[in-house]
This record gives structure tokens, C-alpha cells and sequence, in this order.
């Protein structure tokens, strides 16, 4: 794979007194959607953070776009091109969506195409413009949430389960609007317990078990091997598929 | 027997040892090492500020919640002894029913503000505290007819603790043991049950969770322990210890004020002995008490007369920095340094010191009988 | 069935929602008070000597509660910002005696206008300070906030105590603020608290604007919510943090300032005692909440003022109770902010 756009190499990370990553090793190839997948408790969310930051590797490096990006603070690894869409959608609840979109538009002002674009994806978010984030429903918010992410082109855009409790009508905007973002040139690294979201979206799969990496490879691949499946996910992926 | 009485809490320190030591040895015969009233006094306010910075530990160190209140709690001790002397005349009765309104009024006011605000946050607490305890001392300064206002009392105490008894004709070894002596005593001796039974609670399986939750509150929660039970209990005790403290040091002064009991340099005083002493631990209490009580006693002499030294020489402003008056800028310079600096105090300094050099030897034992 | 749900989401109706029940209940207090005090040009008085000293409030706690918001931190040392920015007024003041008694309306309003720069700029540095020597070592550990946020406060009153010495000083309104003005048949209330009460205004305002205007105003409201999120967006919170202490500590030297022309007397103590008055403010309006901290500030005024009038013994805790009062009711205060 010539020049991954990320890449983290034997990465730890310890909450307080727990070890949570033991070792995570997997590289992501510009322009490409990976999905990264495990059960509760894997260590998929703290991947995330641990990229962004968030949380601090205790060892291992962590490189973006050919810089050790490992020690650096949260605001220059977010300012180096990564969009961050977090577990609890995390919309400010007391700014209105636009002012929302507004602090995610670094350049300061929001594109219109691209507002345009975001508001045929998400209806909602034309008609509540001007309301409080906290006054959107829950589906509502994690659109917003997907918004900020997409207000400007990143290179790197880091999802975690968009789907969870959502309706299925709402799924499918999503998945669209991933697919657009990609298409548009951008990689996406998200993390999806609903199996069925994933093998629509995804090209490559990364499988997290105990805090480290089990099994890596094309969605194709997993989705044709049904033992596999089997092997990697168990019957718990199963039930949400 | 040692271990009972200590509850089985040594100090870990030999240097430390021979500090408590010498303190405990000072202080049981203070009015015979030392003769003069104001050795004497300094040695009854160390006893005093032993039991009331160790009482404040238990909240601060062990259970880790900051609360501003703890000056109220030891006026509420002095007032105790001072409205009934001053009402009912000096009798023991009255006394008996001081201390006990005194330990009441303590406990329900801080079973009530604990109640009321360690269910929310901890941050909450410190600010609340502070906030009742201003209102009450801005009560106690201006309700006069009942507490003297800012005058204070003053009270006479019940005919044996007078200066004017005399326990013996004849002096004991050299010093004649009168009212002001007996009244040491009760002081000295009341103190130290306080602190040893401080130093039981925080060995008991409630220290021990209070410690739990200091270290994690939530994980504490988890485990069944309701920890705003826990804290409340804390600061109750913690308030009667206080009260008691408050009523030893009007005994002693047969005077309470605002400025003896609840005033905010007290305050500042107490905290600045537990962090200088080491927090967590009581005995951190005995040496911060003892340090700064000495300090305060004789060093403000020495800065006053190195002021003058600086305004002899004509440098501008060097006197006023170290007049007496200036005790405080000093105290909060050296409050902030041993909170960055040393935030486990002397004796955990000490602690650490031992522990090393146990470790050491240990290592060198074990590696030159590998070498063999 | 799951279109149903689509539709749902979709349709969600989102009104902006404003808590009326405090605002309302401000207003309540103070038509409670109008019968039991009896006359309404007394009640007059009071009420705007009440607006004028909850405004002054307002200025001084609202850094301490965007601070807290922001990045956790609880700086017992607030206080002495007041008392610095009413110190500092000294330095306008002595000098310029000739303006403060000048008959000239604009030269009486231009030395107000140079003690609030003056006490700002220097309590705004001080606040600078401040946050790299006493806070910025102890950032998320509240135990050693306080303690240290505390000695800080004793630092710096002590200091003051040096330059200043420690007895009260006494400073004079400028000449065409003194004594009342009628306002209306029996009604005469003093004229510094009307301009207390416009300065309140116009900072109230000013903060509004910026804080709903502005990019930083938008951040810092995010930042109160939300801090990490905010960084995961690409900004450094720390430095937003930095602003907003300094431009909290520059306020409360504005509020000293006025703190100190409302009083008359100056003493390096004041700062202390102001201070406990805005920690109750600020748990009243439950902490990180602008809007909370006004409606704070306006009813811990009118309950002082009223109730000193009414029963003068009950005043000297009226402030307590009414936070006990509040609590009860709720007790993460009247505007909870909801953090992440």
C-alpha cells in the first residue's frame, strides 16, 4: 500500500488503571472507507480518541499524512484534516445548527454549494436552521453531527456508529451521504456494530477484539466468507444485521 | 497495647518518631520544662490546634473535601463555653451544658450543610462553606447581646481553674501548680483523647472507605457505599471535634471573639498547617500545629525586628514587607510553594525518605548475597 | 412503521425554549415586596438601589462563571480582582481631584471612564498573571484549585496592604453624581445608582453581543458546553481560556471599581466579602450560566435590599437562605448547564 494517509503502529492506550488498546497495528490507504468492527468494549471508541488525541497513547506511533501526529494536542491534529464525528453526537445544544456549522467551517464563513449539497441530504437541517442544536431530535442531532463533519472537505473523517438508534430511513441518508463525501475525495474510517450498514459502505475491514486488531482485509473477502463472519463477529453481529 | 492506642497507625519514620516524641514529651510537662505564662500559652494553643487541624485533616486528607466552615465549628465550641459561663456563672454544670450544646449545635449544622450541599458537587461544598461561615461570623459580630459582638466575652472560669488556686502549699518540683496549670491539664489531656480517637476513626473500616471515595468517588458508589452518607458523617465528626477543640482554647483564655474562634486568618491558619504538616495523615496535624504555633509565637518578633533592621538601612518598602503585620503575605507565599512543592507535607517528606533508604538497604542486602 | 419514525424525526417541532420561571419569579419578588414595604416611592428606592448593586454583582461573577464553565476551574482567588480594580481607581483619582470635583458633567464622566480602563487593563494583567503562576499548574485538580486560588488571594491582598496600607480609604463620587434625583412625584433615588445601573447595562449588552455575535462568543458558549468537542474541531481551548480569565478578571476590576464608588470606602478586605456574595450568585444561577448569573445577581440585590428594610437582623442571612430556598428547588441551580 503506497503512502497510507494513516497509520497507527503497536499503539497503547491506558484509561486510569486500565489497559484498553494493547497493541493496535492498521494502516488506512487514501481515499479509501473502512469500517472498523468489534463487539462492546473492543476498544473501537478509544481508537478513535486515541487518534484524535482525545486520549494520549501511553506507547506506539501515530502518523497522518506522513507526520507523527502521536504527542501533538487535539486542536493541530483536528487542524491537520481530520473531521471527528463522536459517539454522543456531541452537537453544542445551546448554539442554533447554523452556529454549529459555523464553528466547523474553519475558513469562517460556510460554503453555499456545499450548505446546498448538505441540505438536500438532510432536509431537517434547512427547516431547523436558525433553532437550537438541543431542540432537534435525536436522529436530527446526528445529522448535524454528520454536517459539521462534511461543511468543509477534511481528508480524513473519523465516524462512531452513526447508526445506533436510529430509523432505517435515516440509515440510508447517511450511508448516502458517506458515499457522496467519498466520492468527493474523502477517507472515512467508521466504526459500525450493524454489519448490514457496514458491508454497504465499506471496502476495507478492520476487526477489533480485547483491544487489539484480529483481522484485516476487503469487505468483500468477509462479506463472501460466512464462517468468517461467523469466526470474527459470533452471533452478535448477526442479531443487528 | 502501643498498636491499640495508636490504632496500630506508627508514624514510619524514626525521624518522625523522635519529632512526635519530643512534641508529646514538651507538651505532657510544659508547665515544669517551661516556666512563664507565655510558654505556657504557646504549649495550650499547640494542644488546641493539634486536635483542631487534625479534626480538619479528617475532612481535607483523608476524605478530600475542602470546606471553609471549620473555624465556624470551633467557635461554635467557644461561644458554647463562653454564653454559659457567661450566663449561668462558672460551674461545672454549666460547663457540662455548654459542651454539650456546643457538640449538638455543631453536628446538626454540619449534618445540615453536608446534607445540603456534597449532594451535588464537591466544588459546591467549598464554596458553601464559605459562604455560611462568613454569614456567621458577620452574625456573630453583630448580634452583640447574645455574643459580646465584636468585643467577644469575657467570662470567668469555675474556681479551680483559676489562677488564684493552688492544688498544693508547696511548689512541685519548682513550680507552684495553681488553677491556670489544672486548667493546662484538662486541655493537654483532653486534646490528646481527641486526637487518638481521630487517629481510631481514620484506621477504622469507615477511614478506610472515606479514603475509597477520596481516591474515586465513583468507583466507591459503584462498590454500595453511598458516599454522600460517608462524606456527611465525616464532617460531622470532624465539626464536633472542632467544637470540641474551640471549647478547650476558651476554657484557656477564659475569653472568646471573633477574632480568637471564627475569624478567616484562623482559617487560613488551619489550612496552611495541614499542607505544611502533610495531609492524609495525623500526624502531618501534630507537626504543622506545632511548627506554625511556635512560628507565629516567636518568628513574628524576629520579622518585626528584621522590618525595622530594613528601614534603619532606608530601602523602601522592605519594612513594610516584613513587619509583623505582613505574617500572612509570607504564610500565603509559603502556602502555595508547599502545595506545589511538598503537597504530601513533612511527614509524608519523612515517609519517603525512610521508605528510600529501607529500600536501599534491602537492595544491597539482597545483592551482595547474590554476589556470594 | 419505521416511515412513521422517519416522519417523526422529521417534523420535531424546535421552538428556542427560554426558562421563564426564574425571570418570573425576580419579577414576583419584587411585587411581593411593594405591599409589605407599604410606600411606593420607598419600594422605588429600594428597587433600584437593588438593580443597581445586582448589576455591579453581575459584572464581577460573571468571568468567575464562564471560567468554571469553561475549563472546570473554581478560582477562589476572584475576589481580589475586585479589591485590585477599586485599588486601582486610587491612581485616576488622586490625581485627578481637580475633575472629580469639577462642576463639568463631561470631566466628572471622563474620570469614571479612566478608572474603569485604568483598574480593567491592570486587573486584567494581574488575571494574566494569575492563570500562569497559580492556576495553569493545577488545571483539573479542584483540591489544589482551591487551596492554591486561595493563597493567591491572600498574595495579592497582601500586596495591596503594602502599597495601600491597611486602613479604609475613603473615596469621593465625582461632583455631578452625588445626591438623588427626582424621578417622579415622592420618588428620588440617588443618582450613582442610575449610572450604576447603565454601566450594568451596557456591559450586559456588550457581553451579549459577543458572546452571540462573535466567533469567539460562539466558541466560548461551545467551549462552556462542550470543551472537548470544541478542540476536536481544531481550536486550542487553552488559549480561549486565557481570554476569557483575563477579560473575567478585567470585569471584576470594573466591578470593583464600582463596587467602591457605590461603598465609598475602600478596604483590601473587600474583595473577600464581595466574593462570597458572588459564589452565591453563581450557585443560584447554577455554574457556567450567563443568564443564570444575572437573574442571580437581580435577586440575591432585591431580597438583600428588601429584607433590610423590612427586618434589618433577617438580612444578614437572607442571601444564605435564599440559596438554601433555590437549591431545594434545584439543585444544580435556576439554569443548569447541561454539560457533555
Amino acid at each position: 500500500m503506497p503512502d497510507p494517509l494513516l497509520t497507527l503502529a503497536g499503539v497503547h492506550t491506558h484509561i486510569g488503571h486500565y489497559h484498553i488498546l494493547q497493541g493496535v497495528d492498521f494502516e488506512i490507504a487514501r481515499g479509501s472507507f473502512t469500517v472498523l468492527l468489534g463487539r462492546n468494549g473492543a476498544g473501537k471508541t478509544t481508537t478513535l480518541r486515541t487518534i484524535m488525541g482525545l486520549w494520549r497513547a501511553s506507547r506506539g506511533t501515530i502518523r497522518f499524512a506522513g507526520e507523527d501526529v502521536t504527542a501533538r494536542p487535539t486542536p493541530d491534529i483536528a487542524s491537520a484534516g481530520i473531521a471527528y464525528v463522536p459517539e454522543n453526537m456531541s452537537v453544542f445544544s445551546g448554539l442554533t445548527v447554523r452556529e454549529n456549522l459555523v464553528l466547523a467551517a474553519r475558513a469562517g464563513k460556510i460554503d453555499a454549494a456545499r450548505l446546498e449539497w448538505i441540505f438536500s441530504l438532510f432536509p431537517a437541517l434547512q427547516r431547523f436552521f436558525d433553532s437550537p442544536a438541543g431542540t432537534l431530535s435525536g436522529g436530527q442531532k446526528q445529522m448535524l453531527a454528520i454536517a459539521r463533519a462534511l461543511i468543509e472537505p477534511r481528508d480524513l473523517i473519523l465516524v462512531d456508529e452513526p447508526t445506533k438508534g436510529l430509523a432505517p430511513a435515516i440509515v440510508g441518508n447517511m450511508i448516502k451521504a458517506f458515499r457522496e463525501a467519498k466520492n468527493a475525495g474523502a477517507t472515512v474510517l467508521l466504526v459500525e456494530q450493524n454489519f448490514k450498514a457496514a458491508r454497504m459502505l465499506g471496502d476495507t475491514v478492520v476487526v477489533m477484539d480485547d483491544g487489539r486488531i484480529v483481522h484485516r482485509g476487503a469487505m468483500a473477502e468477509l462479506a463472501a466468507d460466512a464462517a468468517l463472519q461467523q469466526r470474527l463477529l459470533g452471533l452478535h453481529m448477526e442479531q443487528h444485521a | 497495647m502501643l498498636s491499640r492506642v495508636l490504632s496500630g497507625d506508627y508514624p514510619r519514620s524514626p525521624i518522625l518518631t523522635a519529632a512526635l516524641l519530643v512534641i508529646l514529651f514538651a507538651l505532657a510537662l510544659a508547665p515544669f520544662l517551661f516556666p512563664g505564662a507565655q510558654p505556657l500559652n504557646v504549649a495550650a494553643k499547640i494542644c488546641v490546634f493539634v486536635l483542631l487541624v487534625a479534626s480538619y485533616d479528617l475532612l481535607l486528607g483523608y476524605t478530600g473535601i475542602v470546606s471553609f466552615a471549620h473555624t465556624m465549628f470551633f467557635g461554635i465550641g467557644g461561644y458554647g463555653a463562653a454564653i454559659v459561663l457567661s450566663r449561668l456563672g462558672p460551674s461545672w454544670s454549666a460547663l457540662a451544658l455548654g459542651i454539650i450544646a456546643a457538640i449538638v449545635v455543631a453536628g446538626t449544622l454540619a449534618l445540615l450543610i453536608g446534607l445540603f450541599s456534597l449532594r451535588v458537587r464537591a466544588i459546591f461544598f467549598a464554596m458553601i462553606t464559605l459562604a455560611v461561615a462568613t454569614a456567621f461570623l458577620v452574625l456573630a459580630s453583630q448580634l452583640s447581646g447574645f455574643t459580646g459582638g465584636e468585643d467577644g466575652l469575657n467570662y470567668s472560669v469555675p474556681e479551680i481553674l483559676r489562677p488564684s488556686f493552688r492544688l498544693f502549699d508547696a511548689p512541685l518540683f519548682g513550680t507552684v501548680v495553681n488553677g491556670r496549670i489544672i486548667t493546662y491539664y484538662i486541655v493537654f489531656f483532653a486534646a490528646l483523647a481527641g486526637f487518638l480517637l481521630l487517629l481510631r476513626v481514620v484506621n477504622s473500616p469507615f477511614g478506610s472507605v472515606l479514603q475509597a471515595i477520596r481516591e474515586n468517588e465513583f468507583r466507591a458508589e459503584a462498590l454500595g457505599y453511598p458516599v454522600v452518607v460517608y462524606r456527611s458523617i465525616a464532617s460531622v465528626v470532624s465539626a464536633v471535634m472542632a467544637a470540641l477543640a474551640g471549647f478547650l482554647l476558651a476554657l484557656w483564655l477564659r475569653y472568646t471573639g471573633p477574632d480568637t474562634t471564627l475569624s478567616f486568618a484562623i482559617m487560613i491558619d488551619v489550612l496552611l498547617m495541614v499542607v505544611i504538616g502533610g495531609m492524609g495523615t495525623l500526624y502531618g496535624a501534630v507537626i504543622g500545629a506545632t511548627l506554625m504555633t511556635v512560628a507565629e509565637s516567636y518568628l513574628q518578633t524576629i520579622l518585626g525586628s528584621l522590618g525595622k533592621l530594613g528601614a534603619g538601612a532606608g530601602i523602601p518598602f522592605v519594612s513594610t514587607l516584613l513587619s509583623a503585620d505582613r505574617w500572612l503575605l509570607w504564610l500565603g507565599i509559603l502556602f502555595i510553594l508547599s502545595v506545589y512543592f511538598f503537597p504530601t507535607g513533612i511527614v509524608g517528606k519523612l515517609r519517603t525518605h525512610w521508605l528510600n533508604r529501607k529500600n536501599k538497604a534491602l537492595q544491597k542486602r539482597s545483592g551482595s548475597a547474590s554476589n556470594k | 412503521m419505521t416511515d412513521r419514525i422517519a416522519e417523526r424525526e422529521e417534523t420535531a417541532v424546535a421552538a428556542p425554549r427560554i426558562d421563564w420561571i426564574p425571570i418570573l419569579l425576580t419579577v414576583g419578588v419584587a411585587l411581593v415586596a411593594l405591599p409589605l414595604i407599604g410606600s411606593f416611592s420607598t419600594w422605588m428606592t429600594l428597587t433600584v438601589a437593588a438593580l443597581a448593586m445586582g448589576m455591579i454583582i453581575f459584572i464581577m461573577a460573571s468571568g468567575l462563571t464562564l471560567v468554571f464553565g469553561l475549563m472546570d476551574v473554581i478560582n477562589f482567588g476572584h475576589g481580589v480582582f475586585i479589591s485590585v480594580g477599586a485599588y486601582m481607581s486610587l491612581l485616576v483619582l488622586w490625581p485627578l481631584t481637580g475633575w472629580v470635583e469639577s462642576p463639568s458633567i463631561w470631566l466628572n464622566i471622563a474620570v469614571l471612564v479612566l478608572c474603569i480602563l485604568v483598574a480593567m487593563a491592570i486587573s486584567g494583567l494581574f488575571g494574566l498573571a494569575f492563570e500562569r503562576v497559580i492556576i495553569r499548574p493545577v488545571y483539573r485538580q479542584h483540591l489544589k484549585q482551591i487551596l492554591v486560588t486561595m493563597g493567591g488571594l491572600i498574595i495579592i491582598e497582601q500586596l495591596l496592604h503594602v502599597f495601600f496600607g491597611g486602613s479604609p480609604i475613603t473615596i469621593a463620587l465625582p461632583q455631578n453624581f452625588r445626591g438623588g434625583l427626582a424621578i417622579g412625584p415622592d420618588i428620588i433615588v440617588e443618582r450613582y445608582r442610575l449610572i450604576a445601573v447603565v454601566v450594568g447595562v451596557i456591559v450586559f449588552l456588550a457581553m451579549m453581543l459577543v458572546l452571540n455575535r462573535t466567533r469567539i462568543g460562539l466558541l466560548v458558549r461551545a467551549g462552556v458546553e462542550n470543551p472537548e468537542m470544541v478542540e476536536a474541531l481544531g481550536y486550542r481551548i487553552r488559549r480561549l481560556f486565557v481570554g476569557v480569565f483575563v477579560a473575567g478578571s478585567a470585569l471584576a476590576g470594573l466591578g470593583g471599581v464600582m463596587w467602591g464608588f457605590y461603598q465609598q470606602t475602600l478596604t483590601v478586605g473587600m474583595g473577600l466579602q464581595v466574593l462570597v456574595l458572588i459564589f452565591i450568585v453563581v450557585i443560584i444561577g447554577g455554574l457556567g450560566s450567563i443568564g443564570g448569573c444575572l437573574i442571580g445577581s437581580l435577586l440575591v440585590a432585591l431580597v438583600a435590599n428588601y429584607t433590610a428594610f423590612l427586618e434589618p437582623k433577617v438580612a444578614l442571612i437572607s442571601n444564605i437562605a435564599l440559596m438554601l430556598l433555590v437549591l431545594m428547588w434545584r439543585p444544580q441551580g435556576l439554569y443548569p448547564v447541561v454539560k457533555v
